[in-house]
């Protein structure tokens, strides 16, 4: 069964888990040795990095390819899911997004009319985000070279202290910032044409303001978006960089009733699951609460809370308390969900 | 061997029905189960195809069963200690 | 949710009737479950029983069970030019060359499908043959059964495979060194076949068995029953899943197995033959048998590759933490054997919540 053949990148290599992580690291990370431009680089592997302005303050810098197949989905399509998902990385860094850039590789015959919905998506999301798209680039490709649309986007942020997903201490209160599993159970619905009748919706949203919102009410130690690999790959990144543990509550992790019901029926944790429009932050455990109120009087907000804390012990793992009063680990998710059979 | 989901049957139609799974509606084949079923009735999924009819009362009969077990014990316990 | 059974008070008062009549010794519990193995893992059960009880998962992973020589003959079937459809664990196993998935990428025609009505729908959509790996035990086969007998498309067929779980029950306890204190039997395969056959194999080898369902209090309240029954000395067969399994089970679903399958000795993986554990088309049904339409090459498989100690494990002979390979050399990224591909194995399951049965 391991017979040894030409290595080659599978799927599991771009689903933001664990295998992703070891390629990154055996051939990015130790080829490349001119890799930082401030105190946030790409040895990091944080959402951006960071550019030190002498005197002037930090710039934070993000870029994203976004290749979500199908294009258009319930709640969003990838216009929406470019601009916010950039606009995000730089929101999570603790940065005020400045400008976007938007380059475009479309395959010959791909649909005029889909290109127009996809770029009045994005100027939809700008307009909601209050970030201009500023540059871009558009390829061509001949038939077949590639699948209909993606794109490119760079995003460029302006913080005072940028956050990093490193940074939380022993005794600092782990935050949601709403409800988990909602983007990736869309997706997964959709797009398998699961043939149930309610149909789910993306959460893709902009969160530079609700984010500003939560760090001018406490002090925020570490964020993170959970995209690719959910709330289990985001926790688990978190605690492996700072070398701290994570305990969580299961019974406050805020699943929607029709995430969890999909979720069950395929046999995929919302848990490991991409989300779009939510953020997950650290605080210091005086000022968690000020910070979960202030989330939750915000539009994006209303179903913040407090899922757990930052420990000592359990270096680098993240625990999870089940609802029944067990304990076991919660683990990183290796790569594409497969549903179970059944 | 695995998952079986219960749900609640919204409509139903011959051999089939529309259930309600946590939320989801779901389109099921009744041809694997002997009882009727009517609407409101809950019925235990797999694969589209319903295994058993389920009821409240046999739901709330569970933790009846549970407690028994549970008041056993401890009448045990404590005749133990007397 | 009124079918939800996971509060906390009734957890606590039910470990702590397993932890005052647990005997001093160690005890050994197997269920045949995927599903209970990961009911067990993900609500970290095993943290709330005390260190003497040991329980293990046997043969409850269908896919790891399949023979290598089922799955060579869907790899045959998809190369040939015909659709083959499979649950999604069955993509992932590798047959003697690969696996259904890596077929895939290749470009053969090879879909996942969630329920044996989608691979229907399949085949009413193409002219293509379309085949259906029916995998899995008594829960999914009156499934197969039902669509059989409505009136398939012609160009539909399927690749038996399904299985019986008391048999493999059986086995495990005529193996030596296989020393086994209590079963919790299936419950969702109980709902299909009830509880008479569980009390013939209780009384003939004296062991403990409840029917447990999935929430995280019927697996504790299925524990607490045959930790009863070991205090009591008085084994018998018990219904802990009262609301989803009646005694005589479902009459209907084992009738439609009836009608279509007929018993016959079956290879399970890792284990060898079964006398009586698997299922194969009647002389009725036996135009669907994908085996019987087309020419499939009968080649004898790798089972088990070399150091893979998937036949302990499926025999709860073993743990996973016991195999060397484990977690270094066999990672579900690169499995050695099928204890770590399938998502209802042991080896699989452990990997993915950690590696250890106990915090």
């Amino acid at each position: 069964m391991n017979e040894s053949k030409e290595e080659t990148v599978q799927l599991t290599h771009g689903a933001g888990g664990r295998a992703m992580g070891e390629l990154l690291e055996k051939y990015v990370l130790n080829t490349f040795t001119n890799k930082s431009a401030g105190d946030i680089g790409l040895d990091q592997l944080d959402d951006g990095a960071t550019i030190d302005l002498p005197g002037e303050g930090t710039l934070v810098l993000t870029t994203d390819s976004h290749v979500v197949n199908p294009l258009f989905f319930p709640g969003g399509d990838i216009g929406k899911l470019a601009v916010c998902g950039t606009v995000n990385d730089l929101a999570v860094m603790g940065a005020k997004p400045v400008a976007l850039t938007s380059s475009l590789i479309v395959e010959e015959g791909f649909s005029i009319p889909e290109l127009s919905r996809v770029m009045a998506s994005m100027e939809e999301s700008s307009r909601e985000s209050d970030v201009p798209i500023i540059t871009g680039d558009t390829k061509v490709l001949e038939k077949g070279a590639m699948d209909g649309l993606a794109i490119n986007t760079a995003g460029v942020g302006f913080a005072k202290e940028p956050v990093s997903d490193a940074g939380m201490n022993p005794g600092d209160r782990v935050i949601l910032t709403g409800t988990i599993g909602d983007h990736g159970m869309a997706l997964m619905q959709y797009r398998e044409g699961l043939s149930f009748r309610t149909e789910l919706e993306s959460d893709i949203a902009p969160l530079n303001d609700l984010l500003g919102v939560a760090l001018e009410a406490g002090e925020i130690t570490a964020m993170k978006d959970p995209t690719r690999g959910g709330i289990a790959a985001a926790l688990n990144e978190m605690a492996d960089k700072s070398g701290l543990g994570i305990t969580v509550k299961e019974e406050s992790i805020p699943v929607r009733e029709a995430v969890s019901g999909i979720a069950e029926l395929i046999g995929i944790s919302p848990y490991e699951v991409a989300n779009e429009g939510k953020a997950v932050i650290t605080a210091t455990h005086e000022t968690a609460g000020k910070v979960v109120d202030a989330l939750r009087s915000h539009p994006l907000g209303p179903e913040a809370r407090e899922i757990g804390k930052v420990t000592e012990e359990w270096s680098e793992k993240v625990i999870m308390e089940t609802e029944i009063g067990g304990r076991r680990f919660l683990e990183a998710p290796l790569g594409d969900p497969v549903p179970r059979i059944c | 061997m695995c998952l079986a989901i219960p749900g609640e049957v919204l409509a139903v139609e011959e051999d089939r029905a529309t259930v309600d799974v946590g939320g989801v509606e779901q389109e099921v084949r009744l041809d694997t189960l002997s009882e009727d079923v009517a609407e409101g009735d809950y019925l235990l999924v797999h694969t589209g195809f319903a295994i058993q009819k389920l009821s409240s009362e046999e739901a709330e009969e569970t933790l009846s069963l549970f407690d028994e077990l549970i008041e056993t014990n401890k009448q045990l316990e404590e005749e133990r200690e007397v | 949710m009124k079918f939800k059974f996971k509060d906390r008070d009734r957890a606590e008062k039910l470990v702590r009737i397993i932890n005052q009549k647990v005997p001093d010794r160690r005890i050994k519990i197997v269920h045949v479950c995927g599903t209970h193995e990961v009911a067990i893992t993900e609500n970290g059960l095993r943290s709330l029983l005390p260190d003497q009880i040991d329980i293990r998962e046997g043969p409850g992973c269908p896919v790891c069970v399949t023979p290598t020589s089922d799955l060579d003959a869907a790899l045959q079937l998809a190369e040939s030019g015909a659709i083959v459809t499979a649950f999604g664990d069955m993509m992932n196993v590798p047959g003697t060359a690969k696996s259904l998935k890596e077929l895939k990428s290749e470009g053969a025609d090879v879909r996942l499908v969630y329920s044996v009505s989608e691979a229907i729908k399949t085949a009413k959509n193409t002219d293509k043959q379309v085949v259906f790996f029916s995998v899995g035990f008594e829960t999914t086969t009156p499934m197969t059964a039902a669509v059989l007998k409505d009136d398939p498309p012609e160009n539909f067929s399927i690749l038996p495979s399904n299985k019986l779980i008391p048999p493999a029950m059986e086995s495990l306890l005529e193996l030596p060194d296989n020393r086994i204190d209590g079963f919790i039997a299936p419950g969702h395969v109980s709902t299909i076949i009830g509880v008479e056959p569980y009390e013939k194999l209780a009384e003939d080898y004296e062991v403990p068995i409840a029917i447990g369902g999935f929430e995280p209090l019927d697996v504790l309240y299925a524990l607490a029953l045959i930790i009863n029954q070991i205090a009591e000395g008085e084994p018998k067969a018990e219904n802990g899943y009262r609301r989803a399994v009646n005694y005589e089970g479902n009459e209907k679903s084992k009738e439609l197995i009836n009608e279509v399958f007929d018993v016959t000795d079956s290879i399970w993986r890792g284990i060898g033959t079964i006398p009586d554990s698997g299922l194969t088309l009647n002389k009725e049904y036996e135009r669907w048998n994908a085996r019987e339409r087309f020419e499939i090459d009968p080649k004898e498989g790798v089972e088990t590759p070399p150091n893979c100690l998937c036949p302990q494990v499926i025999t709860a002979r073993a743990t996973p933490g016991e195999c060397d390979l484990f977690r270094e050399k066999c990672t579900p990224d690169s499995p050695y054997g099928p204890c770590m591909v399938g998502e209802e194995a042991m080896c699989n399951i452990w990997y993915r919540y950690g590696g250890r049965p106990k915090l």
